[in-house]
């Protein structure tokens, strides 16, 4: 990590995105360092989906640069839904992204039903999505992620949808994944929830709507994994509550000077 | 099987109110014929019906086979192009909007002066061309956004995008259109008979016009019963699949 490319496994620099009809988003200034899991907060509209578009490169800002970091390529994504093939089993979805690139099927599907069995849907290989519970699905679509051995890690309020019980059994399991691999991927995690924020990520910005940018940006205590009980640490309810009124403030709409922090 | 009976139940007290009704009023044969007559002339002309089924059954076959080719090939060629779809839709629009009975005339001069089958295909295959097209294009591009940007993500092929995405999320689209595209290539087969109406095709419409011209209406109405039975036969077939293609996919 010596010099500056290599710092960031991904980076947004002075990226603007205008939009034919609405506010634009940005400039915006991000990076997510190796390894690290950074956590984009923000009302819906604020942009946190385009922001984490353009990281992956499926949709190219107006102005400005976005940048790889070394070892580059490898990039999982997970969308709001579990947007699994629904005529396609459990096992050939995960084993999808090795096969575009050209992975001999036998392969692919050895692969993939490893990392199933890591995410503990082992026994469901030949279940058709629709047979899977929301948590199953979402557990199946972060192992698709995963399945590549991504260097970045994307996901876009992933667990949204889910019951509070299934997101944090979730959120524990992404963090047993990310622990598990070396080296360990960066994550860019996308939500409107503080709670999830602050227990899921090293580092939570604030994205605001009518500014377009990052408006504030708070670093989580402790460390990653959690320990068990750390929800009642009174550090990591200390920051929901600063991170819940940067983002109310926000949200208020008061597109005021730069408070970006740091 | 119980949802069978209704269905049967009605058509037999049908059948025997008009049985009765023809006995009653004693009304002329060739107004009015008693099913049982239907049934009589079912069963003697059952080799000519058969034949002539079969005939209507395979111009109708063909058209969808041939509509089936050009509309679905079509629609994959415009997919991938969308001012090419722009171009496109309001001409297949066009074709579909205007009444078969009016062109047909002309396909028959074009293509069947002396191939009257051909005409029938031709014309049939028109009819059946909209829904295929329209099924096929929709289809393809009813595939899940997400799922297409993951696509994006991965980096995957036009061939690969198609083979693995696009053309299974498309197939419920494309049964449906195939079902419908069967029940109008039977009925474009038989209004281009009725059109070309020379006999040479020997189908079920032409059975209808000969026995029409002869007044023999139960003969008629045999015929009829005939081209029913088809559409339902045919539906039921195409319904099949569709079922089991979606149970797969499901």
């Amino acid at each position: 990590m010596a010099d500056a490319e290599e710092a960031f496994a991904a980076a947004l620099r002075d990226v603007i995105v205008r939009y034919p009809g609405r506010p634009a988003l940005g400039p915006v200034d991000l990076g997510v360092a190796p390894g690290e899991i950074l956590a984009v907060v923000g009302a819906s509209g604020a942009g946190k989906s385009t922001l984490l578009r353009l990281l992956a490169g499926l949709e190219t800002p107006s102005d400005g640069t976005v940048i790889r970091g070394a070892g580059r390529g490898r990039i999982g994504f997970v969308f709001q839904t579990a947007t699994l093939m629904p005529w396609a089993d459990v096992l050939a979805n995960v084993a999808l992204p090795l096969e575009l690139a050209g992975a001999p099927r036998e392969v692919a599907r050895r692969r993939a039903s490893t990392g199933l069995a890591a995410v503990g849907l082992g026994d469901r290989l030949s279940t058709r999505p629709r047979q899977l519970s929301g948590g199953m699905a979402m557990r199946a679509s972060l192992a698709r992620a995963l399945v590549t051995e991504p260097d970045l890690l994307l996901l876009d309020e992933p667990f949204a949808a889910l019951d509070s019980v299934t997101r944090r059994r979730l959120i524990e399991d992404l963090h047993r994944l990310w622990a598990g691999r070396k080296p360990r991927p960066a994550i860019v995690f996308v939500t409107h929830d503080v709670e999830e924020a602050v227990y899921l990520a090293h580092r939570a910005v604030v994205l605001d709507a009518a500014a377009g940018r990052v408006v504030a940006e708070l670093a989580s205590p402790g460390v990653l994994p959690r320990p068990e009980g750390w929800r009642a640490d009174v550090d990591y309810r200390a920051a929901v509550e600063r991170l819940a009124a940067e983002l109310a403030r926000s949200m208020t709409a008061i597109p005021a000077a730069d408070e970006r922090g740091s | 099987m119980s949802r069978l009976l209704p269905p049967l139940l009605l058509t037999a007290l049908l059948l025997l109110a008009w049985e009765i009704a023809c006995r009653a009023f004693q009304l002329p044969v060739y107004l009015l014929p008693p099913p049982g007559a239907v049934a009589l002339s079912l069963v003697h002309r059952a080799p000519l019906l058969l034949s002539s089924a079969a005939a209507t059954f395979w111009m109708a076959f063909q058209a969808l086979v041939v509509a089936f080719g050009l509309g679905g090939g079509l629609a994959l060629a415009v997919s991938l192009n969308r001012s090419a779809e722009q171009a496109v839709r309001p001409l297949a629009v066009a074709l579909q909007v205007t009444p078969v009975v009016a062109i047909a005339p002309l396909v028959v001069i074009w293509a069947g002066l002396d191939h009257a089958d051909r005409a029938v295909v031709a014309l049939a295959a028109a009819v059946a061309f909209f829904p295929l097209f329209s099924g096929v294009l929709t289809g393809l591009k009813s595939a899940d956004p997400d799922l297409e940007r993951l696509f994006d993500l991965y980096g995957a092929s036009p061939l690969q995008r198609l083979l693995r995405l696009r053309l299974p999320a498309a197939l419920p689209f494309i049964l449906e259109g195939l079902r419908v595209a069967a029940g109008l290539s039977v009925i474009g087969a038989v209004v281009a008979e009725f059109v070309s109406g020379s006999g040479a095709t020997q189908g079920l419409a032409w059975r209808l016009l000969e026995a029409g011209n002869r007044l023999r209406t139960a003969d008629m109405l045999a015929a009829l019963v005939c081209l029913m039975i088809m559409g339902l036969a045919l539906n039921a077939v195409v319904g099949a699949i569709e079922g089991a293609v979606r149970r797969r996919l499901a």
